[in-house]
């Protein structure tokens, strides 16, 4: 167990990449979500159909083979991409892809009513969205946020295919050294339990942030809609 | 719920100080042969009604009578299928281009949307937002108000519903009679120079009704708003309207002063519905 634990700059060092990888495939992921989410709610046909290719396209895919293609086939008609881009592209397209199903939902999932409320104020359709819709779809969209980014964690682990030294890769090379596998491996899933922890520590910290926007201490739930369209 | 202390005073000059007070007299309505369809299912059937500038009308019916299909239609939260609607002289969901009258686009809606404010039944309070947030809101981005102007006239607006000391409180910490004094004055805060009323006391518990009622008869009686109210409370009805219009299956079955439509109604229709309104 020792010789393991003698190599910790090498764990450090797999941490911070499987960290960073989570990070910046992360940031890319909300971006990517936000954006294509927010397409799917479009009132044109085309805008939508954009939601569409993209979700289906990253979401029908193995994220390994995107990232052999980032890594392997893309610089064959040149261009070439640092394994770690190529790496933070191939996660942060597949899991932007779910998420992009998240925004989409939790947009639509903000009751009718508050919709029309923001017309009687006569709102724009981007006030709207900005100032009534998205504040309020946000809340519904932290916890599955936080189980897609402890899900791109944990993803980050196919990265050692491709060369690169994470917390996987970590794990192998120290096994082969030192013979010690249970050890290694064992350190290993500790090493990514403590991550997803912490991961998971600041999504709740987000979600309780924004309960208190809201006025409510109860996790996110759906107001009362309004009486039939249709009534009266 | 602190009481409403506003007084009912005459009309003179009445709205001259007041936080609702704006410029001009307010426009009339009038339905030309307006057609409401949803699904297989005819809501509004050619219906035509006029509504004088300034006056106070009410309408009463039976559930799915297309009262509120009314409503919705003037704040644009649906479209007619057929027909005109005219907001003082021009047409809320037509524009002219050309000569022509064509499908009003986003900026004639955003337009004619500035005239009209409503209330509704289930409040729809921002719950991303205080009280004060609520109030402003609309008046600095819509209206361009600066902030500072746009909380002098929440505060004012809440003095009026008597709501001051919840400025800063936020909305799921009202009950439902505070939240729907909030939203009369949300509603308020845009200037509108018609009011749309959506069953505003219906979901409200009963010993709330009345003290939201009387703030809307005062609110009505002191400003020159023409007003549109769907309701089922017939003293309502009867304090804040000029006139009632009895709807049935998308048509007007009778109309006239509250006196005589509740007093001495002369349609069968009218009376079995009151008789069953009354019932419960």
């Amino acid at each position: 167990m020792s010789e393991v634990l003698d190599s910790y700059p090498q764990w450090v060092d797999g941490a911070w990449v499987t960290i960073r990888l989570t990070l910046l495939g992360g940031a890319l992921a909300l971006v990517l979500a936000l954006a294509f989410g927010l397409a799917g709610t479009s009132r044109h046909a085309a805008v939508r159909a954009l939601n569409r290719v993209y979700v289906e396209f990253f979401r029908g895919n193995a994220t390994l083979v995107l990232l052999y293609w980032f890594f392997y086939a893309l610089p064959l008609i040149g261009l070439r991409f640092a394994t770690l881009f190529a790496a933070v592209l191939a996660l942060g397209l597949n899991i932007g892809a779910y998420g992009a199903e998240v925004v989409r939902g939790s947009i639509n999932a903000v009751p009718k009513a508050q919709h029309e409320a923001a017309i009687a104020l006569n709102f724009t359709p981007f006030q709207r969205m900005r100032r009534v819709l998205l504040p309020q779809a946000f809340a519904l969209m932290l916890p599955p946020f936080g189980n897609l980014l402890i899900e791109l964690m944990k993803g980050t682990a196919i990265v050692s295919l491709v060369g690169l030294v994470d917390l996987t890769r970590v794990s192998k090379n120290v096994q082969g050294s030192t013979g010690e596998t249970v050890a290694a491996f064992t350190v290993a899933l500790v090493l990514y339990f403590v991550i997803a922890q912490v991961l998971q520590l600041l999504v709740r910290y987000a979600e309780r942030r924004v309960d208190r926007m809201l006025g409510r201490g109860l996790p996110a739930r759906p107001a009362l809609d309004t009486a039939g369209v249709a009534g009266g | 719920m602190p009481p409403i202390e506003q007084p009912v005073e005459p009309l003179v000059n009445a709205s001259k100080d007041a936080p609702v007070r704006r410029d001009g007299a307010p426009p009339g309505i009038r339905f030309e042969k307006v057609v409401k369809r949803f699904g297989e299912h005819t809501v509004l059937r050619e219906l035509d009604f006029d509504v004088a500038p300034g006056e106070r009308v009410t309408l009463i019916g039976p559930s799915g009578s297309g009262k509120t299909t009314i409503l919705r239609l003037l704040m644009t939260l649906e479209s007619p299928d057929g027909g005109l609607i005219w907001i003082g002289d021009r047409t809320l969901w037509h524009m002219e281009r050309k000569g022509e009258r064509v499908p009003a686009n986003q900026k004639h809606l955003h337009e004619m949307r500035k005239q009209v404010g409503m209330v509704f039944q289930q409040f729809n309070l921002f719950p991303n937002m205080n009280v004060l947030r609520n109030l402003t809101e609309g008046p600095v981005r819509v209206l361009g108000l600066s902030r500072d102007e746009a909380e002098d006239r929440a505060r004012d607006l809440l003095d009026l519903v008597g709501l001051a000391d919840k400025i800063t409180a936020h909305p799921s910490r009202l009950s439902g009679g505070q939240q729907q004094r909030v939203a009369i004055a949300r509603a308020l805060a845009m200037r509108p120079q018609v009011l749309l009323l959506d069953e505003v006391t219906s979901a409200l518990d009963p010993e709330l009704v009345v003290g939201v009622q009387d703030l809307l008869r005062d609110i009505a009686r002191q400003n020159d708003l023409t007003i549109l109210c769907v309701t089922h409370e017939m003293r309502f009805a009867r304090d804040i309207s000029d006139r009632v219009l009895m709807f049935d299956a998308g048509r007007i079955v009778e109309e006239g002063p509250p006196e005589q439509i509740f007093g001495e109604p002369s349609e069968q229709r009218t009376r079995d519905f009151l008789q069953a309104v009354l019932a419960t």
